[in-house]
């Protein structure tokens, strides 16, 4: 299936989870935020929400600003 | 000379200077000048993860554990934005501190001020700490308050354009109107520029610009420290009337003939 991670499409197996995805793109689950379809996904559930086919996904985290 | 401590949403600091992490040229250079400030409070952004750049050092590794972090939300233009990026900074910092920026205008990056009250009663709903860029408007400011903010942030000029103080007198009403601390947020250009807002009754200061692209960075956090207290301490001891005229120094009496 297809999602959008950060503005990019990206092909994924279908009911992938959050965790999962992390995982594929080598992400310390630690140092980031993920919102899917602009509600944030806490931490505690990253193992339990599973994507769906066109979600739109949020990896952020701390930059540098004013 | 003694002080009280600045005090947001409960929280007592000693200093009264809050400096960003953008701009920097290195982390190296952004961490010395974090401690040349002496700040106690450092904002940061919320972006999206860079994908392609994988094991990148990260900024949090760069900023001192004693130091309170205050995400912004700088770059949103709605209150419906402002929220999701707060949302994502509580996910990030376990914290619920925000600098809740909602701009209206790409050239002047001034506030929306109207979407900046709306996000900021929804936050102050959510259990929040809200601290509000926003005009030097003080009614704006006066808005903010009773929504519920633990400060507010009028700006002393444009964000970035180091002008300095452009109206110190509606910088003094919204401090006579506030209960809240007042933060003068973005504008400052140099040290007196630092000074003049601190003499105006400012509580507290937030900059980074002008620190971040001095072409001696560190030695400007460092000027930006004593000059924030210089202005303070002179805030304090009630500077003289200003005079039309001259008035002598050394007595008039007892000069020889």
């Amino acid at each position: 299936m297809k999602l959008q991670v950060n503005g990019e499409p990206r092909e994924v197996r279908d009911g992938i989870t959050v965790v999962e995805l992390l995982r594929e793109l080598g992400i310390e689950r630690e140092r980031v935020a993920v919102e899917v379809n602009t509600a944030v996904v806490r931490r505690a559930r990253h193992g339990e929400h599973c994507l769906s086919e066109g979600d739109k996904v949020e990896i952020v985290s701390f930059a540098g600003g004013g | 000379m003694q002080d009280t401590p600045l005090v947001i949403a409960g929280r007592s600091f000693r200093s009264r200077l809050i400096v960003g992490t953008g701009k920097y040229s290195s982390f190296e250079v952004m961490k010395r000048c974090h401690e040349a400030s002496g700040a106690e409070i450092v904002t940061v952004a919320v972006r999206r993860l860079d994908l392609s750049a994988k094991g990148e050092a990260s900024l949090l590794h760069w900023i001192g554990k004693q130091l309170l972090l205050l995400p912004n939300t700088a770059g949103c233009y709605t209150a419906d934005d402002a929220l999701r990026t707060c949302h994502l900074a509580e996910e990030l910092g376990m914290s619920k501190w925000v600098k809740l920026e909602v701009l209206g205008d790409e050239k002047t990056l001034y506030p929306d001020v109207e979407e900046t009250v709306k996000a900021a009663k929804v936050l102050v709903k959510e259990g929040f700490t809200v601290l509000p860029y926003t005009s030097d408007d003080p009614i704006t400011a006066k808005k903010l308050q009773d929504a519920g903010c633990a400060a507010v942030m009028p700006l002393a000029a444009p964000i970035g354009s180091g002008l300095g103080v452009r109206n110190p007198h509606n910088l003094r009403l919204i401090r006579e109107l506030l209960k809240v601390p007042m933060i003068v947020d973005a504008g400052v250009g140099t040290a007196s520029d630092a000074a003049v807002a601190m003499e105006l009754g400012s509580d507290a200061l937030l900059m980074n610009t002008a620190i971040a692209c001095a072409q001696e960075p560190e030695r400007m956090a460092s000027a930006m420290r004593k000059a924030v207290e210089a202005g303070r301490e002179a805030f304090l001891a009630g500077r003289i009337p200003r005079k039309a005229y001259a008035s002598a120094s050394s007595p008039l009496q007892g000069l020889i003939e």
